[in-house]
């Protein structure tokens, strides 16, 4: 393949990487700016919605988008269910500290992948995409799923960011974030917001899962990559920067799939991962954060 | 010298008498463990000096383990080093690596600290798989016995002999512990502490806090790397599972539980979750055997439970109700 097609496939591959990568590094990026928690366990909000959409979807038989739909409205619930009973059992009983909540959010890990493997096992299995279209292009065939994943990814960014911006549930979020005693003291219940991000952050990541287990098999080990990359997306972007989180995602998501293709994916990686520590140590608001009050 | 610090000394020489007279009552499986436990505890021992006492959470140290770890084994094994030279040479990687991450990451504090740590400590991980061709990745390098031995004098000592390792591994261990002892209780340690509890009053009463955390991430960094070191020429094995992110949260669990800031704790929490992690795989495989529980669930099951109801640790509760004079 001569290098422009084959620049224009590792391109889309880098699109489908980014679309979720945003979904997912979104996801962290909300539960980080409003509640000042590294949830180090945001990965496994990710598996955790891969293995249930697997579940979901073996529970139907028949055409595979109905398996899909269902996966689609039951991880996310899954997910957000297990994330509420962490929120309240051990977030909140830590006052929400970041040092020990960054030790319990690894503990959490653990579990959560301890539980994976216990009730799942540790086959990765496949779930069938909703519906089979090649889009021939005049040098290779694309998956049309996949550029679905990149239209569905956006639609769900557009969906947030209205929540975000233009509905009362937003306005609280961005008022609990902005100043928590404020908000507190104009009546804003904060430890229901907290709850109700850390859920809908956790969702995120689900979703996420479900669109990308078709093209990626469901693992319970599956969770450290993406949580590896949102990271480094959420720091480049500015922590609890939105507008930036999203530009991150699509930088990283391209070159990653630019240099995976080219050249190695722990190339890859390693050169994202040192961009990161190096962004923080130098422009520790990221690259379209402000600095914080 | 006050009643305390008798008292303290007084039980730190009976640790490391009673770790010399285990030789004759263990056997050959646990005597092997405990060597593996003791080089662990000073890993453990080295994250303890930046986390316990200056109040750093680093979640990278397992660079500087491996640091050392690849430091000893790889010229052992590429450049035919003797060694006490390899021994050296892990221990110079984790002081020149850990003065690097030192001085850029204390440019950033709390929550950055630790992505940052994490960050570069990824970093390596993955370099260590992409340099494969040197250091055979994830299936690591096996040290041959003849590679493990070495003379001083008329002395020979052969590394991969058990009882030779386990004292060692003691000998090691007893003088790291009494280093740390003798840093936490000169005035070096108390400014360490200061700067935990309070940087920016340490900071107006004159302290250089920058050098004082720097110098701190250098001596942790060269006591973890020497326990790498100690790790590849004792037990002949050099992978880069050593330098993965679980041997950065591992110290950090056996500190919390053996408790944080004190100098025995890290041995204790080692010992405690080695044979907590050891006998609860075979006995939960026994009574739930199709459940594939593994250490995943114990050691998520353990970090939650520490920093929920016992966030000083053992040593640390003990020294609070009762033992006001342990270090």
């Amino acid at each position: 393949m001569p290098f422009g097609p084959h620049l224009l496939l590792a391109t889309l591959e880098g699109l489908v990487t980014s679309a979720v990568l945003a979904l997912t590094a979104l996801g962290l990026s909300l539960v980080f700016g409003v509640m000042r928690v590294v949830n180090v366990a945001h990965g496994e909000f990710f598996m955790i919605g891969a293995i249930t959409a697997w579940w979901a979807a073996s529970l139907v038989s028949g055409n595979p988008a109905l398996g899909f739909v269902l996966a689609l409205v039951i991880s996310p619930l899954v997910v957000g269910a297990i994330a509420l009973v962490s929120e309240r059992l051990v977030l909140r009983r830590l006052n929400y500290n970041p040092e020990a909540t960054i030790v319990a959010t690894i503990g959490l890990l653990y579990l959560l992948q301890q539980a994976a493997l216990s009730l799942y096992g540790p086959e990765a299995r496949p779930v069938e995409a909703p519906f089979n279209y090649r889009i021939l292009l005049p040098w290779f065939g694309y998956s049309g799923y996949k550029l679905f994943v990149i239209v569905a990814a956006v639609l769900l960014l557009l969906a947030t960011w209205l929540v975000l911006t233009r509905t009362r549930i937003g306005l609280v979020m961005r008022a609990t974030q902005f100043d928590r005693e404020t908000a507190q003291a104009f009546g804003i219940p904060v430890e229901r917001v907290y709850a109700g991000v850390f859920a809908l952050g956790a969702m995120l990541a689900a979703i996420a899962a479900v669109l990308i287990v078709p093209i990626q098999q469901a693992h319970y080990l599956m969770g450290h990559d993406p949580l590896l990359l949102s990271f480094i997306v959420v720091i480049i972007g500015g922590l609890g920067s939105l507008r930036g989180t999203l530009v991150a995602a699509l930088l990283i998501g391209l070159s990653d799939g630019i240099i995976s293709m080219f050249f190695s994916p722990t190339l890859a990686k390693m050169i994202a991962t040192a961009a990161v520590a190096l962004v923080l140590v130098f422009r520790p608001q990221g690259l379209f954060g402000t600095t914080p009050r | 010298m006050s009643a305390g610090s008798a008292k303290s000394l007084a039980l730190h020489v009976l640790v490391v008498a009673a770790l010399i007279g285990a030789d004759w009552l263990l056997s050959a499986y646990h005597q092997d463990v405990l060597a593996r436990i003791l080089v662990l505890a000073v890993f453990a021992m080295g994250y303890n000096l930046l986390f316990g006492y200056t109040g750093l959470l680093s979640l990278g140290h397992a660079m500087f383990f491996s640091a050392g770890l690849y430091g000893a084994g790889l010229t052992v094994y590429h450049l035919g080093w003797g060694v006490p030279s390899a021994f050296a040479a892990g221990m110079g990687c984790g002081v020149v690596l850990s003065l690097v991450m030192g001085l850029l990451a204390l440019r950033t504090t709390g929550v950055a600290f630790m992505i940052v740590t994490m960050m570069f400590a990824q970093v390596f991980y993955l370099a260590t798989l992409y340099f494969g061709e040197w250091t055979r990745g994830d299936e690591g390098i096996v040290l041959q016995q003849a590679a493990r031995t070495f003379q001083i004098g008329d002395l020979f000592f052969d590394l991969s002999n058990p009882t030779t390792r386990y004292f060692a591994a003691v000998a090691l261990f007893a003088v790291v512990l009494f280093i740390t002892l003798v840093i936490v209780r000169s005035a070096y340690g108390r400014v360490l502490v200061a700067i935990r509890e309070n940087e920016e009053r340490t900071k107006m009463l004159g302290y250089n806090t920058f050098a004082s955390k720097l110098a701190a991430v250098v001596v942790s960094g060269a006591i973890s790397a020497a326990a790498g070191a100690a790790y590849a020429l004792l037990f002949g094995y050099v992978g880069s599972t050593f330098a993965s992110v679980q041997y950065s949260i591992l110290p950090l669990l056996w500190v919390l539980l053996g408790g944080a800031s004190t100098t025995l704790g890290p041995l204790l929490g080692t010992i405690l979750m080695y044979y907590l992690i050891d006998y609860s795989n075979t006995l939960l495989a026994r009574a739930l055997p199709d459940w594939n529980l593994s250490y995943l669930g114990v050691v998520g099951v353990a970090l939650i439970v520490l920093v929920l109801f016992f966030p000083k640790g053992i040593l640390g509760t003990l020294r609070d109700r009762w033992l006001k004079w342990l270090p």
